[in-house]
């Protein structure tokens, strides 16, 4: 088990959410979407540089900016 | 009574308005199609009810200017006890869309939930028990799905059982509610994944989805102009030539083939099958009708001869020559083609993909990904371009995108003008015109970004799934769209069409083109008629860059005059939306990058281009 960031993840992989950092308003915002702690979600696209990481929760795809892919946590196996 | 539809973005409440009210909104696959919100009747028990169409929002704590919109929506109605408000839900997205739910189920109005796209439920494997649903939630759950119309005619029997405050939970609690409610009712099978969800990701990773976007633009552009001129060419163009020359010709003679009311309808003469083609009006004209389209003319050495007059639909500027000819047989054709293309592509669920791909280069100009969906509305027309910014979070990005809009995106009205006219030269006038206003886009955004204090959020949207187009509600789309261009834009092409009549006969032209000669002569080297196309140009574009037809321009004035008219400023229509969005201050200030652009491009290109 290991805690690495969004960014971080490669593509197809798995995980599951155990934190979102930055604001309360960012956390909310993703919580809408599908992507909150406890969830798991699978990293579709995204350069581990720059550029928007696209990720699956459940039924929704959700394309995220650098900066918060980089903010969400997500432990994997 | 007021009826309000809210739900999550893209989960199809424009789709049900239709289905309710009969009234046509634009609905596409993608989230923030709706930015306004759209009124409509529909008729309950004898009694006219208005119905809502709100812009989509995840959450009632606003994070755009469009949920803004949703928000201050509910707050309103609020206010009088017999509203209430029809929850469309994504039933695919069951969790998810439940938040917006009990949100909504907290607010002092009643609620009936409406779980639309029950048909794609089966395609991804989810069995939702609704009766259940209905019993945790206490309020009426109706699956429907609101493209071929099923379940709406429940859901209108039920409107009267509505609630408000029924499901009491801790806010604190409310994701493990979610949760509690999900796992009760929703029942998910494993699915294999289906060809579209493949092409949902090849499309949206950079490796590949590059070659494939840069297929689909290519293909987009070559099929938009393949339909726009074969439309001109075996269906417009033949029409007016043949249908409707010979009775204007003859609706000139009965107007004795000259003066005011003549000119101002027909517009100028032309003789046929003079070699010199020479202006009817340059020679001097008695006006006598002999037979059929002969009239007598006086020759600049005084002899009388019979002459035979055509008009020509270019060049006349005559209401019902030009003024019909250049709305219906040069526009038109394009803008069906465009709009159909467009249509497809947004209700395909590409379009936000295409933002993904276009985020890292969109950031240059201060802007992110998504932009480029208003940029896309606004080659069809600046209005709904200029509208759509409103799904961008910051005044800073609306700001910038709209003048990015406003100055270097043409309209397709003003495109198929510039074909029209440029096309002739193929490649060698085109390129100029629109390299030109790609690179102005490009550089004025970076200059923009730098310069304009504030960050560029990143881009947060959510990626619809693909969704083969509904060919009905596709062609509807185009029907609407093209209804709409057709009253909005004919009685400004007549309307310029008249002004411009009057001001050249009362000399006001030849005026201003004196008074602007120093700007219009000496920094953009066209002659002092052009002034004219600079008026009407604040009317409208398409007949603007007609009316140089006539002028007899070279390739260079005429590449120069195309990309000046699109950039120095927007046409009436769409400054009064920009006004109305950007505020008046804002406006002034985007006015004032769009003339000191124009002029300084347009006094390079005279400089540049031979």
């Amino acid at each position: 088990m290991v805690i690495i960031n969004l960014s971080s993840m490669r593509n197809g992989q798995t995980g599951k959410v155990t934190g979102v950092g930055g604001g309360f308003g960012l956390r909310r915002r993703l919580e809408a979407l599908g992507i909150r702690v406890g969830v798991n979600i699978t990293k579709v696209s995204g350069a581990t540089r720059r550029g928007p990481v696209v990720v699956r929760a459940g039924n929704t795809t959700v394309a995220v900016g650098h900066g918060m892919a980089r903010r969400i946590r997500v432990e994997v196996v | 009574m007021k009826i309000l539809l809210m739900g999550n973005p893209n989960v199809g409440k424009s789709v049900i308005f239709s289905r309710l009210t009969g009234a046509n909104v634009i609905a596409s696959n993608y989230p923030g199609t709706t930015v306004e919100f759209t009124r409509g009747y529909m008729r309950l028990n004898g009694e006219r009810v208005e119905v809502i169409d709100v812009p989509g929002t995840y959450t009632l704590e606003p994070t755009s200017r469009a949920e803004q919109v949703a928000v201050d929506m509910l707050k309103e109605a609020k206010d009088s006890s017999d509203n209430i408000v029809i929850d469309v839900v994504d039933a695919t997205n069951l969790e998810r869309n439940l938040n917006l739910t009990l949100q909504l189920l907290k607010q002092d109005i009643p609620i009936l939930i409406c779980l639309n796209l029950w048909d794609e439920t089966k395609h991804v494997g989810i069995k939702i028990d609704v009766d259940k649903l209905e019993e945790i939630l206490g309020v009426p759950v109706i699956p429907t799905c609101a493209l071929s119309g099923e379940g709406i005619a429940q859901l209108i029997k039920r409107l009267p059982d509505a609630k408000s405050k029924t499901y009491e939970f801790d806010e604190e609690d409310r994701w493990s509610e979610i949760g509690k409610i999900v796992e009760s009712v929703e029942d998910i099978t494993h699915r294999h994944h289906t060809f579209l969800d493949r092409l949902g990701e090849a499309s949206i990773k950079p490796a590949t989805g590059i070659p494939i976007a840069v297929g689909i633009l290519a293909a987009s552009f070559a099929i938009i102009r393949f339909i726009g001129e074969s439309l001109i060419a075996y269906l417009f163009e033949p029409i007016f030539e043949h249908l409707w020359k010979p009775v204007i010709i003859r609706f000139s003679a009965i107007l004795g083939s000259g003066g005011f009311i003549h000119d101002i309808l027909v517009g100028k003469l032309f003789l046929l099958n003079s070699e010199t083609e020479e202006f009817i009006s340059g020679i001097v004209q008695t006006g006598k009708m002999i037979a059929g389209n002969s009239v007598v003319v006086k020759t600049i050495t005084g002899e009388l001869i019979p002459a035979e007059v055509t008009i020509d639909f270019t060049q006349s500027m005559g209401l019902l020559s030009t003024g019909l000819f250049v709305p219906f047989a040069m526009v038109l054709p394009y803008i069906i083609a465009f709009y159909l293309i467009l249509s497809f592509l947004e209700d395909s669920g590409y379009l936000p993909r295409l933002g993904v791909l276009l985020d890292n280069f969109m950031h240059r100009l201060g802007l992110h990904g998504l932009s480029i969906i208003p940029m896309l509305l606004g080659l069809g027309c600046n209005v709904p371009g200029a509208l759509a910014t409103r799904v961008l979070e910051t005044k800073r990005e609306r700001f910038i995108a709209a003048t990015l809009m406003a100055i270097a995106i043409p309209c397709m009205a003003q495109i198929a003008m510039i074909f029209g006219l440029v096309g002739k030269y193929g490649i060698k006038g085109l390129f100029p015109v629109f390299g030109t206003l790609f690179v102005v886009w490009f550089l004025l955004g970076i200059a923009m970004a730098k310069f304009l204090p504030g960050e560029s959020p990143e881009i947060f949207v959510e990626i619809p799934p693909y969704r083969i187009p509904n060919i009905r509600a596709l062609l509807k789309k185009l029907w609407m769209r093209t209804h709409w261009f057709l009253r909005e834009a004919i009685p400004f092409v007549l309307l310029g069409v008249f002004i411009i009549n009057v001001l050249y006969s009362l000399h006001v032209i030849d005026f201003f083109g004196r008074i602007f000669s120093p700007v219009v002569k000496g920094v953009l080297g066209l002659p002092g008629e052009a002034v004219a196309a600079l008026i009407i140009g604040f009317l409208r574009k398409d007949i603007a860059i007609g009316m140089l037809a006539p002028l007899g321009l070279s390739i260079k004035q005429l590449i120069i005059s195309s990309v000046v008219l699109t950039m120095y400023f927007p046409c009436v229509a769409t400054f009064a939306v920009l006004v109305k969005e950007l505020g008046v201050k804002e406006m002034l200030k985007s006015t004032i990058i769009m003339v000191l652009s124009a002029l300084l491009v347009g006094g390079a290109l005279n400089l540049i281009l031979r």
